[in-house]
């Protein structure tokens, strides 16, 4: 299982702060569950559709599609920081 | 170390300030900056604003953003404070401190560190406005002005 995070307008719109879901596969990528999500489909695949301006974390780390993702790991997907 | 906070709570420019210098003589330059809820944005009026934080990865980002700016500038001490929740126009957002030795590196470094916090810090801006709620989002400029401090 992986801890999944959403923040801010990503949050909004999904309707959901904080999930657990199981990986697909042992050797998983960022690039792998967001195509987990899209397969949700409805606002899931709206809010990842490819050129959406999103970005993700691994363990409070900013990551990119090919980061790897292994159990026990927290991923967090949120829109563009607006800080400072 | 970089002294890093996130809070809901005002702070007080110059008591947090004053914790840089304290007691020190090698002190030579000290460089801040106070960011303030503006009361109109893009051309609406801003009534209110709530600020949201990744707890955990932002202070962990802001920690890093100092030690960057640390390890590019000679610089003694450097300070990062942003509230988070429920501001209004006129409150104060941030306040970043640096001291060193002379003023030039404390100058670079505070503007590193408020570039950098802009762009890789996790924090989410909503306003409230006559026409509703909205996300503020992100300015291509910050973009801009984080990038000028590569190579």
């Amino acid at each position: 299982m992986v801890t999944l995070l959403y923040f801010a307008s990503l949050r909004e719109s999904l309707s959901c702060a904080r999930e657990q879901v199981p990986l697909s596969s042992a050797s998983s990528t960022v690039s792998n569950l967001i195509e987990q999500l899209r397969s949700r489909g409805d606002r899931w695949s709206e809010a990842f559709a490819p050129g959406r301006n999103f970005r993700v974390a691994v363990n409070q780390q900013m990551a990119d599609a090919a980061t790897p993702v292994k159990p026990g790991d927290e991923v967090a997907f949120f829109p563009p920081v607006t800080g400072g | 170390m970089p002294i890093v906070r996130v809070q809901e709570a005002d702070f007080d420019v110059g008591r947090e300030l004053e914790v840089l210098t304290g007691g020190r003589t090698d002190v030579g330059a000290l460089a801040s900056f106070v960011g303030l809820v503006r009361g109109a944005n893009d051309g609406r009026g801003v009534s209110s604003m709530t600020l949201e934080h990744y707890p955990g990865m932002t202070e962990k980002a802001l920690d890093d953003i100092c030690r960057e700016a640390a390890s590019r500038w000679n610089v003694l001490e450097t300070l990062v404070i942003h509230r988070v929740g429920p501001l209004k126009p006129g409150d104060r957002i941030v306040l970043v401190g640096v001291t060193s030795a002379h003023r030039g590196e404390s100058f670079a470094a505070c503007e590193f560190i408020m570039d950098f916090l802009k762009t890789r810090a996790p924090f989410w801006k909503k306003e409230s406005t006559p026409e509703g709620e909205r996300w503020v989002d992100a300015r291509a400029s910050d973009d801009v002005a984080a990038n000028r401090w590569k190579g």
